[in-house]
């Protein structure tokens, strides 16, 4: 069990103390919450630092190409069930960010932290984590060139010795091999709507054979695990068989899966699924997402997609038409600045909707609605995409600082 | 090839679609629907026999170990060279460009030999990837408006002397061979860098496409209005990157 019983050296301190000092200064310069920058100066003191304020905790991880911030956010409040919690709720998910948010808790039993996928490795090896949860991978920022699945391999090379218990989708192909070097892995069936990042082999390059749920290879024999947790339809199976109802404020499949695997985490660390489902429930929205705003006599429900998998997702959990949908897009340098990606979503999905089109790329959209064959109307910004839609429920998504744009606009 | 429709061939989704390169089929295919031509596409994945009675041939980029199992089965199935001899257009991109060439090098930093369809060798640069905003201006012999797409890429592609640089650069890296050249072609066969998609960038590149497989001279004009204000948007960009 973890506790304050071995305390931070006095260099830890100082170096804690500095990140503070430089955090608060960022503050007050009207640059953001300052963690990342805290987190870099605290680094600086003592590069040891993130592995020192780990070892007080017992420490999960939940890395994935979507839902890393909002499982991170269900599994935190499932954990407070059995004590004070620290995680970097706000998705400051390198390692700077991680070691401010680490710093903070002092008191915490539990580190709860988000891990960009390319850090994951990295991070597994400096925290000595319990559990790490991976939920899925797919292609995203096509002009960084982080292949998905030498993204899969590095994981798999980084996790071979891990002590951690691996909490992964098997499912998906490429968590799958990732997970399947670690010695201890509790396989949850958490499904996969996106499939186009796994056709291939993973392990042997030959086509995978896809039917129904199942998935394996017919060269090589790799072949999905047999899970011992299962996301059924609005219940979570566990392996005894007895299926909790999910019953989450958030909407769509892809946050029952998140819970699906947070149920299994919790499990883990001996809180009930019962209990660990039900802190779930009180989540509303998470950094903003799945919020619902009021906002020129509409209700604006914010929702991100940043990639292929994650508008799949977040189309099937929209109102059907007539509810008017917002779509933005930008491609700055935390979106990814190459916008092909686009010509990967089905727009088609969408008929029947009003669509009303903004963002920095509203052009790219235009053209991909026009191909799709849809009717659409492009608007200068968000105010005049609002004023074509009549009151009531408008469906705004965005991918990322699309969707931070969209949020400042409307105070959320 | 046939006469009134289309029979449009995706090769190889399974490997080579990771860079949204499927839009180039997209386009093609609303492209002649628009001028009441039936278009029959088929998705041809890399366990499948590659169908030989195809019009257009349509090849995507992909990462670099699912290039090098694409052209060991391009190879072994030899569909595409047929098509090829019988007439056939293929439009290729970037990892796809690669694969019609003699050879290329592969994940494992080996030579892997290509499809010969086109005249060109490609290499692994050493420097930085090529990302970025580009334009050059299409060989007039095709007869199009300038070129405009956004380039991944490290390849360093060498033309032969059977194969015309598609297109001159005025800005990006294109071939990477610093001589100013952008893709490739012959008769039938094209070859490019960009993705965009390229033809949503390019949509005279999908008419052109069209016209060769139906060889007629002209087709009836459709609205380009979105596509015409992505254009001006996108060659101001790669003049004056923000």
């Amino acid at each position: 069990m973890a506790g304050n019983s071995e305390p931070l050296s006095p260099r830890a301190k100082l170096a804690v103390t500095a990140g503070r000092a430089a955090a608060a200064v960022s503050r007050a310069a009207g640059k953001g919450s300052g963690s990342v920058i805290g987190g870099k100066v605290a680094l600086r003191f003592d590069p040891d630092l993130l592995a020192r304020l780990a070892r007080h905790l017992d420490v999960v991880l939940v890395s994935a190409t979507n839902g890393k911030t909002t499982t991170t956010r269900l599994l935190a409040e499932a954990l407070r069930a059995g004590g004070p919690v620290v995680s970097n709720a706000l998705g400051a998910n390198m390692p700077a960010g991680i070691t401010s948010a680490l710093a903070g808790g002092s008191d915490a039993r539990f580190g709860v932290i988000e891990v960009d996928e390319k850090y994951l490795a990295g991070v597994a090896r400096d925290v000595a984590p319990k559990a790490i949860a991976l939920l899925n991978l797919s292609r995203d920022q096509l002009d960084r060139a982080a292949e998905t699945r030498m993204l899969a391999e590095k994981w798999r090379e980084g996790l071979a010795g891990s002590e951690a218990i691996i909490v992964a989708n098997a499912d998906d192909p490429l968590i799958t091999w990732a997970a399947s070097s670690s010695p201890t892995v509790v396989w949850v069936a958490a499904g996969q709507s996106w499939k186009d990042d796994a056709w291939s082999c993973p392990s042997c390059g030959g086509v995978l054979q896809r039917p129904g749920d199942d998935w394996f290879c017919g060269e090589c024999g790799f072949r999905r695990p047999t899970p011992t947790w299962a996301l059924s339809g609005d219940h979570v199976v566990d392996p005894y068989g007895v299926a909790w109802p999910i019953q989450l404020q958030l909407p769509g499949r892809a946050n029952k899966s998140n819970a699906a695997v947070s149920a299994a985490v919790a499990a883990a660390f001996g809180i009930d699924p019962k209990v660990a489902l039900e802190r779930m429930y009180k989540v509303q929205a998470v950094a903003g997402r799945y919020d619902v705003v009021s906002f020129m006599q509409r209700d604006l429900r914010l929702l991100l997609a940043k990639n292929p998998a994650g508008w799949l997702e977040t189309f099937s959990l929209i109102d059907g038409p007539p509810t008017p949908v917002i779509l933005s897009v930008n491609a700055r340098g935390a979106d990814g600045t190459d916008t092909s990606w686009l010509w990967d979503v089905d727009y088609t999905r969408l008929a029947g909707h009003p669509i009303l089109v903004i963002g920095d790329r509203k052009l790219d959209l235009a053209v991909r609605l026009e191909v799709a064959g849809l009717q659409f109307r492009v608007c200068a910004d968000l105010d005049e995409a609002v004023r074509a839609a009549p009151p009531g429920r408008i469906e705004a998504i965005a991918n990322y600082t699309a969707f931070q744009d969209l949020r400042r606009r409307v105070g959320n | 090839m046939s006469e009134s429709s289309l029979r449009l061939v995706w090769v190889y989704p399974d490997l080579l679609s990771t860079y949204g390169d499927q839009g180039n089929a997209l386009v093609v295919e609303r492209r002649a629907v628009q001028r009441r031509v039936p278009v029959t596409r088929v998705d041809v994945r890399s366990d499948q026999v590659i169908p030989t009675s195809g019009d257009i041939y349509l090849i995507g980029g992909g990462e670099d170990r699912p290039q090098r199992l694409a052209a060991e089965r391009l190879r072994r199935d030899g569909g595409l060279n047929r098509a090829v001899a019988n007439g056939a257009i293929v439009f290729s991109v970037c990892a796809g460009y690669q694969i019609l060439g003699h050879e290329f090098i592969n994940d494992l930093g080996r030579p892997e030999p290509g499809l010969g369809l086109l005249d060109v060798v490609s290499t692994r640069g050493e420097g930085d990837r090529c990302v970025g905003d580009v334009l050059a201006d299409i060989d007039p012999q095709l007869g199009l408006p300038p070129l405009t797409g956004f380039e991944n890429h490290q390849g360093i592609t060498h033309l032969g002397r059977t194969a015309r640089p598609l297109a001159r650069l005025r800005v990006g890296r294109g071939n990477g061979t610093g001589d100013g050249t952008e893709g490739a072609f012959n008769d039938t066969v094209f070859g490019t860098y960009m993705h965009g998609p390229v033809m949503a960038r390019n949509p005279h590149i999908a008419d052109l496409m069209i016209k060769l497989a139906l060889d007629v001279n002209a087709l009836p004009p459709v609205d380009d209005q979105w596509y015409d204000a992505l254009r001006a948007e996108r060659i101001a960009a790669a003049v004056q990157p923000a």
